[in-house]
């Protein structure tokens, strides 16, 4: 079972977003950086994959040399080899541009199933995947939270996390899975892993070695363009609701929300 | 010449769910505003008498695509026949809800028109006939306008629960027509074999009115029982906090903020929840917001409309209490 992860590395989710001077981008000045959570995921269940049927596990990475830690992050936890696209032409690709180049990664790859997080918690589009299925021609699964791969290693059986339930869908490999939080339990990377994934090969491509046409990715290939990022609307601090005890506070509010907020 | 804007209906076992309204109301204002027919996609198995609901919100005219392989959602058979309407019709705009449905079918669908998608958007207006849409990134830690280029249609999802609805008009006429389109079942490779319902008839988190979410301070998954209660009450949703989650509390399904679910309720009580900067992403959007907190200094106080320092214990059973005298 050759298994492929694709990640993306992402500001931590406690950072706090400040917009730039420019308005149109978010300032990364002290920003840590990390493997997107749901990615997180995706290397886990990759793994287990492994540990179970075999194979080999590769994780693809597209953006600057700092992704290099994240993809080497994956290879601590026991990712067998990892490639990495660092070309300035893909900045400020869109999510079909990025799912172009990883297609164009994959096509020289074999393997059974790619396994991506469910979006990325930078720009929360969750459309990499997608678009790499399609571009892939192969069937995908997004939101999985429990993965079944059937003896003879030729079909999946994936819980899909839907509105109120939970959808079990069956799938032929090779096929496109995308995680989401539950799936499993993703293991730490031991000091062993740490030195083991130094020596691990990690490949790092330009835009060019994959054949693609410079313009098809980056900005100029992208089909959403960003006019101005915002802030979000400041919330003001409401009200302290007043009261000697606590039934005297819940009692002061339900009346708020009953007669001021008209909410109940 | 592309014309008319379009809205993908969506239905789970044959009944409309409230995003279909939601999209046909957004659509109705844009369409308007455009001087276009608005026209609603509807796809399932035996569901034509429903499209005329559509018609009530607004919809010009709807196509509907009868089928069994399309009765329940699947990528394949959704992206193939709506691929296939596209191309015959070219709408300039298509409409999507940001449900789990509509997420996995934008994008695939985009990447098979090869054109660009806006998710999760939250508002929509039109500059030169284009589309121009507003979305959150980092979980509503900041909105990004986007436009598109080079999309024909441009798509979008909207987000559940934000876009108002129209007055239904019962006497507003609508053109239903059945779709043209070829299925193969050697496309279909994917097959929903179940859907486990979760237990109870709760609403999910992403589309309910009103949520009571439980945090660090709940001390344990067995004194949720106290904001069920006040849930059930009220007709909310029970959610949680990250930590709650990770602590083993509750289903991360539960889970509310940037590694769990968006929300934007009328009415969010956030009990022992401090109001950490993922968790506060999740919910700003929510109409009126309610912090239940011990400590004083918790930062949700600075995103509640009203604040209560005080011992959840105490509180909610309380204010259980309150609202059953009202209500």
């Amino acid at each position: 079972m050759n298994c492929i992860v694709c990640l993306k590395q992402v500001p931590d989710t406690e950072t706090q977003i400040k917009i730039a001077q420019d308005g149109m981008s978010v300032v990364t000045d002290n920003v840590k950086w990390v493997m997107n959570p749901y990615e997180e995921y995706a290397v886990e269940e990759a793994l287990r994959l492994k540990e179970k049927l075999g194979g080999e596990v590769t994780v693809i990475g597209v953006g600057p040399k700092r992704v290099t830690e994240s993809i080497r992050t994956a290879l601590a936890m026991g990712a067998d080899k990892g490639i990495l696209v660092d070309d300035p032409s893909t900045i400020g690709s869109d999510s079909l541009g990025i799912a172009k180049i990883l297609a164009a990664v994959i096509k020289d790859l074999s393997f059974d199933i790619i396994l991506c997080g469910k979006q990325g918690v930078d720009d929360d589009y969750g459309v990499v995947g997608s678009g790499l299925a399609e571009l892939l021609g192969i069937p995908q699964i997004s939101v999985v939270v429990k993965l079944e791969v059937s003896e003879d290693g030729s079909t999946i059986k994936a819980h899909k996390e839907v509105e109120g339930g939970t959808l079990i869908i069956e799938s032929p490999l090779p096929a496109l899975v995308t995680a989401q939080k539950g799936l499993n339990e993703p293991r730490y990377a031991s000091l062993p892993g740490i030195m083991k994934a130094k020596k691990k090969p990690l490949d790092i491509k330009t835009v060019a070695d994959l054949g693609l046409d410079a313009t098809q990715v980056g900005e100029s290939g992208s089909k959403i363009k960003i006019v101005q990022l915002t802030p979000p609307e400041e919330r003001k601090a409401g009200q302290i609701v007043e009261g000697e005890t606590p039934q005297e506070k819940a009692a002061n509010l339900a009346k708020l929300l009953h007669e001021e907020a008209k909410i109940i | 010449m592309a014309q008319g804007i379009w809205i993908v209906a969506e239905q789970r076992e044959g009944e409309l769910r409230k995003i279909s309204y939601e999209l046909v109301s957004e659509g109705r204002r844009l369409a308007d505003q455009l001087s276009q027919p608005l026209t609603a996609i509807l796809l399932g198995s035996k569901v034509k008498e429903k499209a005329k609901e559509l018609g009530k919100y607004g919809a010009d005219k709807v196509i509907v695509a009868d089928d069994e392989r399309l009765a329940t959602y699947t990528t394949d058979a959704y992206v193939t026949v709506i691929a296939q309407l596209a191309q015959a019709h070219e709408p300039v705009i298509i409409l999507l809800g940001a449900s789990v449905q509509g997420k996995d079918l934008s994008g695939r669908l985009a990447a098979r028109l090869g054109v660009g998608v806006a998710q999760e958007c939250v508002s929509f207006s039109l500059e030169n006939g284009n589309l121009v849409a507003k979305r959150p990134i980092y979980a509503g830690k900041a909105y990004a306008t986007v436009t598109f280029k080079d999309s024909v249609p441009q798509m979008a999802t909207a987000r559940p629960n934000v876009f108002e609805l129209n007055e239904p008009n019962e006497s507003r006429s609508t053109e239903v027509v059945d779709a043209e389109f070829s299925l193969d079942d050697s496309q279909l490779k994917t097959k929903v074999v179940e859907f486990q319902q979760e237990a109870g008839s709760k609403v999910d988190l992403t589309e309910a009115e009103r949520i009571v979410s439980g945090g660090r301070g709940m001390k344990g998954p067995e004194n949720y029982n106290i904001l069920e209660e006040l849930a059930d009450l009220i007709a909310a949703t029970v959610g949680a906090s990250r930590s709650a989650v990770d602590a083993g509390w509750r289903p991360h399904s539960d889970q509310v903020g940037q590694t769990g679910k968006v929300v934007s309720p009328n009415l969010y009580i956030a009990c022992g929840i401090s109001g950490a900067i993922q968790h506060l992403a999740g919910m700003s959007t929510s109409k009126v917001i309610v912090a239940i907190n011990k400590d004083p200094e918790a930062p949700i106080f600075q995103k509640a409309d009203y604040g209560v320092i005080g011992d959840l214990f105490d509180v909610i059973p309380a204010l259980t209490e309150e609202i059953r005298k009202i209500i």
